[in-house]
């Protein structure tokens, strides 16, 4: 039997702003085993960042429940929050969100030193890091000296950096060159492939493929949840 | 988190926005140097205002002529003719005077003085030896008078340093030089001290002859325009201004207090004539002292305030990477505090230094007001850390994804 890391029954988001109440989430159920590789596609303004916001506990839901690795998300103290978005959770954002003046290196150590790590072992973990996602002579680069491509990858060291079993990515190859996006992909391929449980949000066909998993959201409604076949072809037999 | 970190790690983050940081701590050098700068120089305003009043002498009681009745025609006040010298006499030698040290009887008159070519006109005041050390004259030059000078009724004069700038020019020691006081001639045995005072009082404009030689040689009087008296001690100053007031009422055939044709005033009562002005003067301060650190703090506020945007974001990026809200408030905590302090330090000095060359400058009294720079830097360092921890706290409360979203 699969483990259940993310498990959420009729989850809804809405957001109030005078008069207006926005359904972003209405209703949704789902549930995601360990060692899957979902992909999340829908339309501009679908609910699929307010999702993963909420799965990454970056937001709270405004009603429903979500279960992560059996525990009641709603339930937990600000502490344990933070606990587990240090721990179990590396979230990849859609805008990168790097922090600005700060170089490529310290901002992959931040995650490490909330985490109390040593400060010797955290430059060595982050320097293993930015070697994995190829940017090895870029360690003293701020932001604002980096390419898009090369600021996501940056986001992505962070966001493995303290070897989380969950990887959350909104959009990672959104900005960026094709040729790169592949690259990314390879990554997250061989993260799967290690055990790590991945949702990533993308509007391209190409790079949803990439998942065994492609789930539809439409108004806030999960319209279609369904096998991606590529990658099942190729890696299906190896994965159970 | 241990402190020492805690430190480390806020240096780095202030170093990282070298432009804000920079902003943020001059702000609270312009804040807190203002108020100290401001409130000392108040303060040493202040100090000079009581210190001219004290250099009269703290013991020091003096008789004035009071008011002579002759009918219901009331004489004109300090042109009276009731002290003599044998009232200052009986002060020295009554068996029931105890708590009196010292007694000056005084002589004023204003004269016309030459010397040479230069001519002007001041006060000539006629004394004993003993004047100088109940009225604290100390000598630049020469000798002050002595009993035979009073004896002899000598032709002898010591200037104040204002009357021999006035005759002699600047610098020119007018020591055995003559002088001719109302047709008469003076020699000059010597020079006193500057003493500072203001306007009609002023010390430094007179000069000084023997007692005997004001009344008869100069004026043609035979009564006292004023007799000082130094008591014991500060303590029995009310003593004193009684025993010497019931003499002076036997001796003027007087019963009541209110008939008295003297008056005796402490340097109390003239500190209180002046209080009129000193108070006037300590409510300006404070409210100068009250509006300098309220703009120094509005400054400081709008400075911590000024970030608070970018450093939200910072903040919901933070907590989004597993930081706890403690770990963040501690963090703005401890870099405000790095902040205002480095500020305030820095503030002080210059607020210190920039008092110190002022007062240089002019002449002042230089004397630092603890109190203000204690106020001074608590205040804005209070402001500092307050405007730095609460947006943050505030902020750290939100949920992440709120926090990157602020605009
Ligand atoms: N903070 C917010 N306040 C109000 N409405 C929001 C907020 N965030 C998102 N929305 C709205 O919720 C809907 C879903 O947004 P989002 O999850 O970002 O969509 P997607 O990522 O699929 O483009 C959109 O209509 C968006 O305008
Ligand atoms: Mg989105």
């Amino acid at each position: 039997m699969a483990k259940s890391v993310i498990n959420i029954s009729r989850l809804s988001k809405i957001y109030k702003s005078d008069s207006l109440e926005l359904k972003a989430l209405d209703d949704i159920s789902l549930n995601i085993n360990q060692g899957e590789f979902v992909a999340i596609m829908g339309p501009s303004g679908s609910g699929k960042s307010t999702l993963m916001h909420i799965l990454g506990a970056l937001d709270l839901p405004t009603g429903g429940t979500y279960l992560l690795n059996g525990q009641n998300v709603g339930l937990l103290s600000d502490d344990q929050l933070a606990d587990i978005r240090n721990k179990e959770i590396g979230f990849v954002f859609q805008a990168y969100n790097l922090l600005a003046r700060t170089s490529a290196i310290e901002n992959v150590i931040l995650p490490l030193d909330y985490a109390g790590v040593p400060e010797p072992e955290q430059y060595e973990r982050a320097l293993a890091m930015l070697k994995k996602v190829g940017l090895a002579d870029r360690l003293s680069h701020p932001p604002n000296k980096l390419s898009g491509g090369q600021q996501q990858r940056v986001a992505i060291a962070r966001a493995l950096v303290m070897n989380p079993s969950i990887i959350l990515a909104d959009e990672p190859t959104g900005n960026i060159a094709s040729a790169q996006a592949e690259e990314i992909m390879a990554i997250f391929e061989q993260l799967n492939d290690d055990g790590h449980t991945i949702v990533m949000i993308t509007h391209e066909p190409d790079i949803a493929e990439h998942a065994q998993r492609i789930i539809h959201l439409l108004d806030g409604k999960i319209v279609k949840d369904g096998n991606g076949h590529k990658r099942r072809i190729i890696n299906g037999k190896a994965k159970e | 988190m241990k402190i020492t970190k805690l430190i480390k790690s806020g240096i780095k983050n202030l170093a990282i926005n070298k432009m804000r940081t920079g902003l943020a701590v001059l702000g609270i050098v312009i804040g807190i140097g203002s108020v100290i700068a401001l409130v000392s120089l108040g303060e040493s305003s202040k100090k000079a205002v009581q210190s001219s009043i004290q250099s009269i002498g703290s013991n020091l009681l003096t008789v004035l002529p009071g008011f002579t009745f002759s009918g219901n025609v009331r004489g004109a006040m300090g042109g009276a003719q009731t002290l003599t010298n044998e009232d200052a006499e009986a002060i020295k030698t009554s068996s029931r005077i105890t708590t009196v040290k010292s007694v000056s009887p005084e002589y004023s008159g204003r004269a016309q003085i030459i010397a040479g070519r230069n001519n002007t006109n001041t006060q000539v005041v006629g004394v004993e030896p003993v004047y100088a050390q109940v009225r604290k004259i100390s000598l630049e030059k020469g000798s002050f008078l002595t009993s035979q000078h009073l004896t002899s009724m000598a032709k002898v004069a010591v200037l104040g340093p204002g009357v021999a700038e006035d005759l002699f020019g600047e610098g020119v020691d007018p020591v055995g030089q003559t002088i001719r006081i109302n047709g008469k001639n003076f020699l000059v045995i010597g020079l006193t001290k500057s003493k500072g005072g203001m306007g009609m009082d002023n010390q430094d404009d007179r000069i000084i002859v023997p007692l005997t030689t004001a009344q008869k040689q100069l004026f043609g009087v035979k009564y006292l325009s004023s007799i000082a008296l130094e008591a014991k001690s500060e303590a029995v100053m009310t003593q004193a201004q009684n025993e010497v007031g019931y003499l002076l009422l036997s001796r003027h055939k007087l019963t009541a207090v209110e008939d008295a044709d003297f008056r005796i005033m402490s340097q109390e009562d003239i500190l209180q004539a002046a209080s009129a002005v000193t108070g006037t003067f300590t409510t300006l301060l404070t409210g100068i002292a009250a509006i300098s650190l309220l703009v120094g703090g509005i400054g400081i506020m709008n400075i911590m305030l000024m970030s608070v945007t970018e450093r939200t974001r910072e903040i919901g990026l933070r907590k989004a990477l597993g930081a706890k809200k403690k770990t963040i408030v501690y963090q703005f905590l401890t870099e405000s505090i790095i902040l205002t302090f480095t500020g305030g330090l820095i503030g002080i000095v210059l607020g210190i230094g920039g008092y110190y060359l002022y007062a240089r400058a002019n002449n002042a009294v230089f004397s630092l007001s603890f109190s203000s720079v204690f106020l001074a830097f608590f205040v804005s360092a209070g402001i500092g850390v307050l405007f730095g921890w609460y947006p943050a706290r505030k902020a750290a409360s939100l949920q992440p994804i709120e926090a990157l979203r602020y605009e």
